[in-house]
């Protein structure tokens, strides 16, 4: 017994040592429970597996990574203790753990083992840490080569030159829809009016208030840009989210698409993939439209948050083996292609790209207002209306108006 | 049975309904006439891998004690029963003032997004429940003539449509009327018409969810009315067959009124079942062309923010809904009740 005390202390302090003479080193924590919530895509995949190699007979580590991972989070983390003691979430998640005030300031334990979390990966939010970033995304062009080769014509930098791609990708008779995008009533149908809204110049809200601005001329224009497109789209476009656009381009069925740098990647490496979707397959920085600066799309980072309501002791095993999880040795083998990473030592890869370009053009990031949420689920809501041809841009506006001012005037926020 | 005995049996029953179906109704009520505190918000600084950006965020200090002092919230009264997403008394009052017409008036109604999803789960109930009355009775006589050694098998077949979860079956036919499924291809190659897509079109859409509504339920009619008809008094039956009666008027004049009762309990239980539509319209994605009052509540809690208030007044509004819609099947129920203990 004595001896093997020993051997486990001299063993504890030589991992110690090996640790602190790496510099960076990572080290799992050696007691406590670790309970992890996120999305679901290959990126967060990989940094919940990572968590999950610190279990041991003192620490206990879960996860639940799910696509439904916003409608548990918050519920999961108001108990005392909180079920989960770690969310990952993005720049438009996070906002409602601040609202619903659920997840504690990182600044003491960043002080204590943030070494090796470079500063850009650190969200201060009114000074204080509250989440620590490991990956970028935004949404690009995706594309076929080979079928724009066909037409003659080069990947479009505009919406505009989309169309005119599209039009003659159709007319050369090679696709019948050869426009894909997630435009599934709801949150993508939203997300893809915020973005060619935001590259059409436009603001959600009136500066430094909670009061809609969407109704304006730039509204009108991106509704009628995702008009113009979805007529190039399969007909079934309001049912379509990401995983169905992806499903299409796949097939071969489209050719030209505005899709997730975290989904872009592994996008032909699904198995029946046809020979020439996989040649063809490219990817590009995002577009502007209307003769704009600012692309049409939005920056996110992804990144983990720590819960309030657990103990210290919790918090501090939570740290670590979420640290851990995002320790730059996690790079190897097809990893550092799931995602543009934030961490020290990441060497962009080709399916880095996009976001990159996205990242260097300007692009705005997603707006991380309280009331953001109630917006993008008006817009939700609201838009589908118009893209039946039910209703006029400017009817569907106001109506998304209309809604939100309820919602929000019943949060509190108007 | 004695008033104490019957006490005695009740009890357990009486406190498990208080518990988990009376006091949850009235904590819903409750949270419908309260809303979140006001937000106090603060400019701050935030900075990310995007550089630092000025935002407005809530002051969680000054917040919590607001909460602190009042842990319900505001109360509000009506407010939220008749702001937009409910009720909309002022949008109404406002379509009919300035409509000149009903036919106006009646397309501002459907741009409200409660009048929308009443209308659509009105004709979803109105249809689907004699719908799935007729068929399962159908079902029922047609299995209950079978062969005793088929019958097994059939009442097997005929109740597979409950056994699937349904948000599975629904997802299962979406993707047979998909654009690129077997059934979508079928149809737009019988009316000759390439682009027809069932998914695009809102007629379609509905009687699509219809169909599945109907194809769900009927199996829960044939087991009901499949066990009335083991109990169909068999003399009666013959003395109509040594009358000459037909097939058609034995079940017209003596299986029929053999299992009316029956009828008036299906269709109370589909009534209130097909009122509370959600999971076809999830497995469709049918979003956009129909909503229930329980897709508002599943899009109320499953926001980026979460809306309880709004969420709690849409439920009070389908209890009082499934209530209305149920008043003259229980006032009948209760009319038999009355006449037969006289």
């Amino acid at each position: 017994m004595f001896l093997k005390k020993v051997a486990l202390a001299g063993a504890v302090a030589f991992m110690g040592t090996t640790a602190l003479a790496g510099g960076h080193g990572a080290a799992c924590p050696t007691e406590g429970r670790v309970s992890i919530v996120g999305n679901e895509f290959p990126a967060i995949q990989t940094v919940g597996a990572g968590a999950m190699s610190c279990a041991g007979d003192a620490v206990e580590v879960s996860t639940n990574l799910t696509a439904d991972h916003q409608s548990i989070n918050v519920p999961g983390m108001q108990g005392n203790p909180a079920e989960y003691t770690s969310a990952i979430i993005a720049n438009s998640s996070i906002v409602a753990l601040m609202n619903e005030d659920v997840i504690r300031p990182l600044d003491d334990l960043v002080a204590k083992h943030g070494d090796g979390i470079q500063p850009n990966q650190l969200i201060t939010i009114n000074g204080q840490v509250m989440a620590v970033a490991f990956m970028a995304n935004a949404q690009h062009l995706v594309y076929r080569a080979d079928v724009l080769e066909q037409v003659g014509l080069e990947p479009p930098s505009t919406y505009e030159e989309m169309l005119a791609a599209a039009e003659a990708i159709r007319a050369a008779g090679i696709m019948e829809n050869p426009v894909g995008g997630a435009y599934a009533a709801g949150w993508n149908l939203a997300q893809e009016f915020n973005n060619m809204f935001l590259g059409f110049g436009g603001q959600h809200f009136e500066a430094g208030t909670a009061n809609p601005s969407v109704n304006s001329e730039a509204g009108v224009k991106a509704l009628e840009m995702m008009k113009a497109l979805s007529e190039y789209m399969n007909p079934d476009f309001l049912t379509h989210d990401s995983n169905a656009t992806n499903a299409e381009f796949r097939a071969g069925n489209t050719a030209i698409m505005n899709m997730w740098g975290s989904r872009a990647a592994t996008l032909v490496t699904a198995d029946g993939v046809p020979q020439e979707v996989i040649d063809g397959f490219a990817i590009a920085g995002p577009m502007t439209v209307g003769g704009g600066d600012t692309p049409a799309s939005t920056l996110w980072w992804d990144g983990w948050t720590v819960a309030k309501n657990i103990s210290d002791a919790d918090a501090e095993a939570t740290f670590l083996a979420m640290k851990k999880a995002i320790d730059p040795s996690i790079l190897t083998g097809d990893v550092p292609t799931q995602a543009v990473w934030l961490i020290d030592g990441y060497e962009p890869t080709e399916a880095a790209v996009g976001v990159f370009a996205a990242a260097q053009s300007g692009t705005i990031p997603y707006p991380m207002l309280p009331f953001m949420g109630l917006m993008h689920t008006a817009l939700g809501n609201e838009l589908a209306d118009f893209m039946q041809g039910n209703e006029s841009a400017e009817q569907a506006l106001a109506d998304v108006e209309a809604a939100y001012i309820a919602a929000a005037q019943e949060q509190g926020f108007l | 049975m004695k008033h104490r005995t019957f006490f005695w049996f009740f009890l357990p029953t009486a406190a498990a309904m208080l518990l988990f179906i009376a006091l949850p109704i009235v904590s819903v009520i409750t949270q419908s006439f309260f809303t979140p505190h006001e937000a106090v918000l603060i400019e701050t600084e935030n900075c990310g891998p995007f550089g630092c950006t000025k935002e407005t965020t809530i002051d969680q200090d000054a917040t919590a004690a607001i909460r602190e002092a009042q842990p319900l919230g505001r109360f509000v009264g009506w407010q939220i029963y008749t702001d937009r997403g409910h009720l909309a008394f002022g949008e109404v009052g406002e379509a009919w003032r300035n409509s000149d017409g009903l036919r106006s008036f009646a397309g501002s109604l459907m741009n409200l997004p409660f009048y929308d999803a009443l209308v659509f789960t009105l004709t979803y109930t109105f249809i689907c429940t004699p719908f799935l009355i007729i068929l399962g009775f159908t079902i029922a006589v047609a299995v209950n003539s079978l062969h005793r050694r088929l019958k097994g098998l059939m009442i097997f077949f005929s109740l597979l449509p409950m056994i699937v979860t349904p948000l599975i079956g629904a997802l299962v036919l979406s993707w047979m009327v998909d654009s690129r499924g077997v059934l979508g291809n079928f149809l737009s190659w019988l009316v000759s018409d390439p682009d027809l897509s069932v998914k695009a079109s809102t007629p379609l859409m509905w009687v699509c969810l219809i169909v599945y509504g109907i194809w769900s339920s009927a199996p829960f009619a044939f087991v009901v009315f499949y066990a009335g008809l083991q109990t169909v008094p068999q003399d009666t039956l013959e003395s109509a067959q040594i009358d000459g009666a037909t097939r058609w008027q034995q079940i017209r004049f003596v299986v029929i009124p053999h299992l009316a009762p029956l009828v008036t309990f299906v269709a109370l239980i589909q009534l209130m079942d097909n009122f509370r539509v959600l999971e076809p319209i999830l497995g469709f994605g049918a979003q956009a062309h129909a909503q229930s009052l329980s897709t508002f509540i599943l899009s109320d809690l499953s926001g980026e923010t979460r809306q309880l208030s709004s969420a709690a007044t849409t439920s009070v509004l389908t209890i009082i809904g499934i209530a209305i819609l149920l008043t003259p099947v229980l006032i009948r129920t209760w009319r038999d009740f009355n006449a037969k203990s006289h």
